[in-house]
């Protein structure tokens, strides 16, 4: 097992306003980034994970519990010492956040000025970074006659101008087209496969996890609720908020309004059967409905590869006595199958 | 307008006196007034340096300042001007006071810019390790650039306007001309010289300004 590069331990975060009440948003967090992975820590907006993020840079300081990155508590550090540690650590940003200021160049330079890098290794670097992210002859142009995509990788160019071992993204793709996320999401595994950075993503979307995410931990109103590999959360979620985020990210089970459409043209009882990697699956779905003579329709769901393996859902209109339906259930979940009744 | 010819000399001086006045003072009250607008700016709750006592209190000094009629500023100043100018009449007292006052104008347009300013890059800043005054220095005052030669072209019309009230305290320049040749000998003519000259060198100013501005916005 790897060491951990970031370490959160007991970590929480309260907010406190004149005249309202507390607000905490990040509630007693621990979570371990394995270093060379990828981490991506998704749930819905308002659930902590902006804040999160700031907490590992030292952006924001944590009320109660303890942020150890490389091996440097950050909670004990003065400002001063703070801002060294904030070197080795590279941060890219929903709105990109360059200086319109500064041109391309400047903009990446920026980091290395403030570490007191001389001029002519800085230039260098800045080559350097600027041709990794396919903008050196974009050098002199101004931020604002950049699109969205190109204005992110001068973002990357600029977090990684210090050579920090670890990125942080805040929804580092949420104000791109998916196109450009695509290109974005490469661009970041680049980051992480070629230069070993590890990399820490906040999003909400599921395209940025599912291509370049090694482990996902799932936050809900200030909490890590449920975190492992990719495919295990994705796959089997524990939680209501897992369940519920990975529904709507992976668009395979019926929401509520469709359910109701569906119900009006199949009285028969649906049931969602869960797409794992499975060889054989759909056979054995097959057979487990005939053999208890129960006769299918497919009326909904969605099969998608996520980390090189199928996952997804489908849900079956049956049509055969209860007796039989729940024979049918019982066969597959004796194959270890799962089944959901959607009610 | 033979009053104006035989007094050209008298309005050529005065012209160097307001240009000087307004030049000097605006030199002044930028640099005071940036300090003191950068202060406003980091010590704003919630900022770089937030601190609800330093914001309150440099916040009540700038407000008790900035209303008082500058006319009665000249008369309030006197003490300060004996102690710092040595002496409280002619152009160099009158050009301290203008700084003073301007200084207190200068800092809320300065302030009102940098608050302007996208929050997230200094955000960007902060993650890349700079330190707070580089941040304001490096990162605020740049960024907050354009609309602040703005407020600065848009203070310098102020200032060529205090100039003017100096003519009360002997200050010289295109007001006390104004006074002494044109309105007080019922001598329209020179007092509707004073008035376009000082147009002009308005315009020239808002000119400069414009020009400026548009160059750091590159717009």
């Amino acid at each position: 097992m790897a060491d951990s590069i970031v370490r959160l331990g007991s970590v929480t975060k309260h907010y406190v306003r004149a005249g309202a009440k507390t607000v905490t948003a990040v509630d007693d967090v621990d979570l371990d980034v394995t270093e060379g992975e990828v981490l991506a820590v998704i749930g819905y907006s308002g659930a902590g994970k902006s804040t999160l993020v700031r907490l590992v840079n030292a952006l924001e300081r944590p009320t109660s519990g303890t942020v150890t990155v490389a091996g440097q508590d950050l909670t004990t550090l003065s400002e001063r010492d703070l801002r060294l540690a904030r070197r080795k650590i590279g941060m890219i940003f929903q709105q990109f956040n360059l200086f319109r200021s500064r041109t391309v160049a400047g903009n990446v330079a920026y980091p290395l000025k403030v570490a007191g890098v001389a001029k002519a290794e800085r230039d260098a670097r800045v080559a350097e970074l600027l041709d990794f992210v396919g903008l050196l002859d974009r050098a002199h142009a101004h931020p604002e006659q950049l699109s969205g995509g190109q204005k992110q990788r001068v973002g990357i160019a600029r977090a990684l101008a210090t050579n920090p071992p670890l990125l942080l993204a805040d929804e580092a793709t949420s104000a791109l087209d998916p196109e450009t996320t695509a290109e974005v999401l490469s661009l970041l595994r680049r980051v992480n496969r070629e230069l070993g950075v590890t990399v820490m993503v906040i999003t909400h979307e599921m395209d940025a996890v599912r291509q370049i995410a090694d482990r996902v931990a799932v936050m809900d109103a200030g909490r890590v609720v449920e975190h492992g590999d990719v495919y295990d959360v994705f796959s089997t979620p524990r939680t209501a908020a897992a369940k519920r985020f990975v529904r709507s990210a992976l668009h395979d089970r019926p929401d509520a309004e469709t359910l109701r459409r569906l119900r009006g043209r199949h009285p028969g009882r649906l049931v969602s059967v869960s797409v794992t990697d499975e060889p054989g699956l759909q056979q054995r779905i097959d057979a487990a409905f005939a053999d208890a003579g129960v006769r299918t329709e497919l009326v909904h769901g969605g099969v998608a590869e996520l980390r090189e393996r199928r996952i997804g859902s489908l849900t079956y209109e049956t049509t055969g006595s209860p007796a039989a339906v729940d024979a049918a259930l019982q066969a597959l979940r004796a194959h270890g199958i799962r089944t959901e009744e959607e009610v | 307008m033979e009053g104006f010819l035989a007094t050209v000399d008298v309005y050529r001086t005065a012209i160097g006196q307001t240009l000087f006045m307004s030049l000097v003072s605006m030199v002044v009250s930028g640099v005071l007034g940036l300090a003191l607008g950068i202060a406003l700016y980091a010590t704003r709750p919630g900022n770089l340096m937030g601190s609800r006592v330093v914001f309150g209190v440099l916040g009540v000094v700038v407000n008790v300042v900035r209303p008082i009629p500058f006319v009665i500023f000249l008369a309030a100043v006197t003490p300060l001007q004996l102690a710092v100018v040595g002496t409280t009449v002619g152009t160099n007292a009158v050009t301290f006071a203008i700084a003073l006052a301007a200084a207190f104008a200068v800092s809320r347009i300065v302030e009102q810019s940098l608050v302007g300013v996208d929050p997230g890059v200094v955000e960007a800043a902060r993650a890349a390790g700079a330190s707070r005054l580089g941040i304001l220095l490096g990162v605020v005052v740049p960024e907050g650039l354009g609309p602040l030669v703005l407020g600065y072209t848009f203070v310098f019309v102020g200032i060529v306007d205090m100039s003017a009230q100096a003519g009360l305290v002997g200050g010289g320049g295109l007001g006390d001309y104004a006074i002494t040749y044109g309105s007080q000998r019922y001598d329209y003519g020179i007092v509707y010289v004073s008035v376009a000259t000082i147009i002009v060198i308005v315009q020239v100013g808002q000119l400069v300004g414009n020009r400026i501005a548009r160059g750091v916005l590159r717009r």
